[in-house]
């Protein structure tokens, strides 16, 4: 028996938005597209900026990247504001029960002499490089195109807030709460050889115009190489050595590198399709970025690992972007 | 004096958190809106994390405050056991 | 065992500490926009975190906010919740929200982020940063909010096409363009501190326990919820403004010029929202007059009578504004009544029980210059003579709302300024536009103003018809209108069974 519920008067008069049936057709449309698509203001601006008089409230001409419709970038993770603080909320939970447990148990006692002083200085002094992420991914929401693009960067720049203070935490952790290990590594940031090249490059990211530019340096090729030379190989060695409980601590920046990783491969790949000249662009910044990148973190990479450390690295990165129809 | 206030989302959450304020601070002036619940006072209006504590019976912090918060209004000073509005005039 | 941490120290070392003395690039290349307004920092340690919110505090308890909304956008979509408003009529409220206040979230988001980057003070670039992620989270709960109403009811569906164009919608836009085109400490005090303090209280506080008054699960929801992150907005005003007056005493005069322009700016944006207390919601919670008292006279005044301690007094043109509380809503909605043929949503004569509502609550004035011409237009429209009013309306130049506004001592003139800027005459509706225009003419000759548009033949044409239909996108006749014998009433009628 089927039972018949009279529902004729109450049919929808539309599916969704006028702009989302234009993208999508005339069906229901997920959250995602409604919380996104044409949302941003495109046309008849007021007044043009004070601090920019040259340019337009929104205006594309703040890259030289070119892009048909700046709405191509699709986060494939469909992350709007909801579905991004649930899922980051669930990494943080994870997080807090292992950072719990980690100093109820006083794991950092088993922790010799010699990691913790490994951790001081090769791992705090990141959440500097963290915070200028922040920064270069705020620039981006605040100067790009497109809410695809500029919601993903804003998270992609919270993310990192975020990571900069796990990374306190750590110090926290090491030093009882006296944040002498954040002082240290403070010092190292601002005067020790093997951090200068990355201190020098951060500064010169956080006064470069071009927002696309900045987000190909710092997301793709300096975090790219940083995540594998930090959370990946320098994690294998700790592991290795007897510091194995340290990956409690950093597992978060672990997870969040892969799911980063999902958006910017997405991003790479959309902008490198849009056309040649796109394409040629890319790669001009990339390799000039990647020159940087490697020079400013070799000397890091070698005392903390060994003299193929940033080899390795790099592969990782050309890999990345071949992946994404670039250098091929 | 000026009056501050502090409006919270009317749910069971905010009858303890009321509650609690009432005990704090006797001479609050509690106004019930639709969907709202606004607690008034001259000058100055304490939430101690402890008291709400103890009229939900649990562990309670005073971050969580901001669940519920609908608006408030005064100069706000937060720490790890209460908040506190005050205007200085 | 490890020393405790209170929360202000841990925040101190998870964030303040993050920044870092420049030794390879000029710092102020990084951060350039801090000086070309005046103001004068010497110290951002000096900053106070209004709330020490980590990132994974802010994660866990945002979640629990969206988890506890989306579950009721999910019932409400489920239930049909929309058929449970107080009146279709009220579902026009939501079309001016979705098309006037949402984009402006939009706005925030932008500019939130614009100097959530550019301040050089690791603590307030943070605080503004989190005001921007939560802005985009308001706009995108609205539109998941309104989804279902655009579903059912006529004049939501292209509410981001609308803004960028419609004639009302070019007040509330030019308003969040003006301040993003300002400097990142104007900006401050425009929103962050004039609007999110005093003036959105007004919008989210009574407009939304209205809601709530006529059915609106879906709405009062977003709105309280958005209101929980406006308490965090609402204090980082504050300390901005106690920031810039504590730095420097030459940061005095500028932030209180700022203050009176925007409280100005806020106050005649608000117009579209006193309309909306006073005629829009069938079930009343209070007036637009008890609102303003309670949100802006008590609260606003508790606030200048705290601040006179830097020599900041009450915004300019206080006396004009308390005045108005009287007649905005009046005049803004008689306009909209007339004009309801180039409106996006369906507008009506008040019911008789209502008309008595408004004598009531406006006893001074209602009745005197108000009540008479509802009374004709109801005779009008027995007749069969439903009155709309053919030409466009001249617009303010600074505010771009329409000449409605009167003189407050004399309701039956229609107030009129004007100023002559490099040969060109410049028309406003009121003494505090007309001030805000000449302490800045280059940027006010700038405005893209709806009416001058379309008669220099950029909004299409020829006639007004094809400019609304077809640049604006409206679907005459269906989304505008009168309220009667619209689509919107007749799908009610159907819906609930009543001929």
């Amino acid at each position: 028996m089927s039972i018949e519920i009279k529902t004729a008067t109450l049919e929808p008069v539309r599916n969704t938005f006028a702009h989302i049936e234009r993208r999508f057709g005339d069906k229901p449309a997920t959250r995602y597209q409604e919380a996104t698509y044409d949302v941003a203001s495109e046309t008849n601006f007021h007044y043009r900026p004070l601090w920019q008089p040259d340019k337009l409230l929104q205006d594309a001409s703040r890259t030289r990247l070119v892009m048909a419709d700046w709405y191509a970038f699709r986060d494939p993770r469909q992350f709007y504001y909801g579905t991004y603080v649930q899922s980051r909320a669930k990494m943080q939970e994870a997080a807090e029960s292992s950072y719990a447990f980690f100093e109820k148990r006083d794991l950092a006692r088993l922790l010799s002499d010699d990691h913790k002083t490994q951790l001081i200085r090769y791992l705090l002094p990141l959440r500097h490089v963290e915070q200028t992420a922040n920064l270069n991914n705020v620039y981006g929401t605040g100067q790009g195109m497109g809410t695809a693009l500029t919601q993903a960067m804003l998270y992609n720049g919270m993310d990192r807030l975020g990571i900069a203070q796990y990374l306190s935490r750590i110090g926290l952790i090491l030093d009882g709460n006296t944040a002498e290990s954040l002082a240290q590594a403070k010092q190292l940031w601002m005067d020790a050889d093997i951090w200068q090249g990355l201190r020098a490059l951060c500064e010169e990211m956080l006064v470069t115009e071009d927002w696309f530019e900045v987000v190909v340096a710092q997301d793709m090729v300096l975090d790219t190489l940083v995540y594998d030379l930090v959370y990946s190989q320098l994690d294998a060695q700790l592991a290795d050595s007897g510091a194995q409980d340290v990956a409690m601590l950093t597992e978060f920046m672990q997870d969040w590198w892969k799911d980063n990783q999902r958006w910017g491969d997405a991003v790479l790949k959309t902008a490198t399709a849009e056309s040649a000249d796109n394409k040629a662009l890319l790669e001009q910044w990339l390799t000039l970025w990647r020159g940087k990148a490697a020079e400013a973190l070799a000397p890091l990479a070698t005392e903390m690992l060994d003299e193929q450390a940033l080899e390795r690295a790099l592969a990782v990165l050309d890999k990345r972007l071949n992946k994404a129809g670039l250098f091929r | 004096m000026s009056k501050v206030y502090i409006a919270l989302q009317d749910n069971d959450e905010s009858r303890y958190i009321v509650e609690a304020i009432e005990q704090d601070n006797p001479d609050v002036t509690i106004i019930h809106m639709p969907a709202m619940v606004r607690v008034e006072a001259e000058g100055k209006l304490v939430v101690k994390r402890e008291t709400v504590e103890e009229t939900m019976g649990r562990d309670w912090d005073i971050q969580e405050l901001h669940l519920n918060l609908i608006t408030l209004g005064g100069n706000v000073d937060e720490d790890d056991d209460c908040l506190t509005l005050e205007w200085n005039s | 065992m490890a020393k405790k941490l209170n929360i202000k120290e841990k925040y101190r070392l998870l964030t303040r500490d993050l920044d870092w003395e420049f030794s390879y690039q000029d710092r102020k290349k990084a951060f350039p926009y801090e000086e070309f307004e005046g103001i004068k920092i010497t110290d951002w340690s000096k900053w106070e975190d209004p709330f020490r919110l980590t990132m994974d505090s802010y994660w866990k308890y945002q979640a629990e906010k969206e988890k506890k909304l989306y579950a009721i956008f999910d019932a409400f979509q489920q239930n049909n919740g929309h058929l449970n408003v107080s009146d279709p009529r009220y579902v026009n409220a939501l079309k001016v929200f979705l098309t006037g206040v949402s984009p402006l979230e939009y706005q925030a988001y932008q500019g939130f982020a614009h100097v959530g980057r550019q301040f050089g003070g690791v603590g307030a670039r943070v605080a503004c940063q989190m005001q921007a992620i939560d802005e985009l989270r308001h706009v995108q709960t609205q539109i998941h909010a309104m989804s279902h109403y655009n579903k059912y009811f006529d004049g939501l569906q292209e509410f981001s096409h609308m803004h960028d164009r419609v004639w009302y919608l070019s007040v509330p836009k030019s308003f969040f363009n003006d301040a993003r085109a300002a400097g990142p400490f104007e900006f401050m005090i425009a929103i962050g501190f004039s609007f999110e303090y005093v003036l959105t209280n007004l919008l989210f506080v009574p407009f939304m326990s209205g809601a709530a008054h006529n059915g609106d699960m879906a709405t009062v929801t977003f709105g309280f919820s958005a209101q929980s992150d406006e308490a965090r907005h609402m204090t980082l005003g504050l300390e901005v403004i106690k920031f810039l007056l504590e730095q420097h005493e030459d940061n005095v005069p500028i932030v209180q010029k700022w203050i009176d322009k925007w409280f100005w700016r806020g106050t005649r944006l608000l117009t579209i929202v006193a309309m909306m207390m006073d005629y829009m919601l069938p079930n009343k919670v209070m007036s637009w007059k008890e609102a303003w008292e309670v949100y802006f006279e008590e609260a606003g005044g508790a606030l200048f009578k705290d601040l006179a301690r830097y020599g900041i007094r009450m915004p300019k043109y206080s006396d004009v504004i308390e005045k108005e509380k009287e007649h905005l809503s009046h005049q803004a909605w008689w306009t909209f009544y007339t004009h309801g043929h180039a409106a996006g949503f369906h507008t009506w004569i008040p019911t008789d029980e209502e008309l008595d509502w408004l004598s009531e609550k406006y006893p001074d004035t209602f009745d005197k210059y108000y009540r008479p011409r509802w009374e004709l237009a109801k005779e009008l429209e027995a007749k069969g003579e439903r009155f709309y009013t053919s030409g466009l309306p001249q617009l303010c130049q600074t505010c771009q709302i329409p000449m409605l506004f009167t003189e407050m001592d004399n309701p039956g003139e229609i107030c009129y300024r004007d100023h002559v800027h490099e040969g060109e005459r410049y028309h406003f509706c009121s003494d505090g536009c007309h001030d805000i225009f000449v302490d800045e003419p280059e940027k006010y000759v700038q405005a893209w103003l709806p009416v001058h548009q379309i008669l220099q033949g950029n909004c299409g044409g020829p006639g007004v018809e094809e400019v609304l239909s077809e640049y604006y996108r409206m679907n005459l006749g269906v989304d505008n209108m009168d309220m009667k014998g619209s689509p919107d009433e007749k799908r009610w009628k159907q819906w609930k069974g009543v001929a």
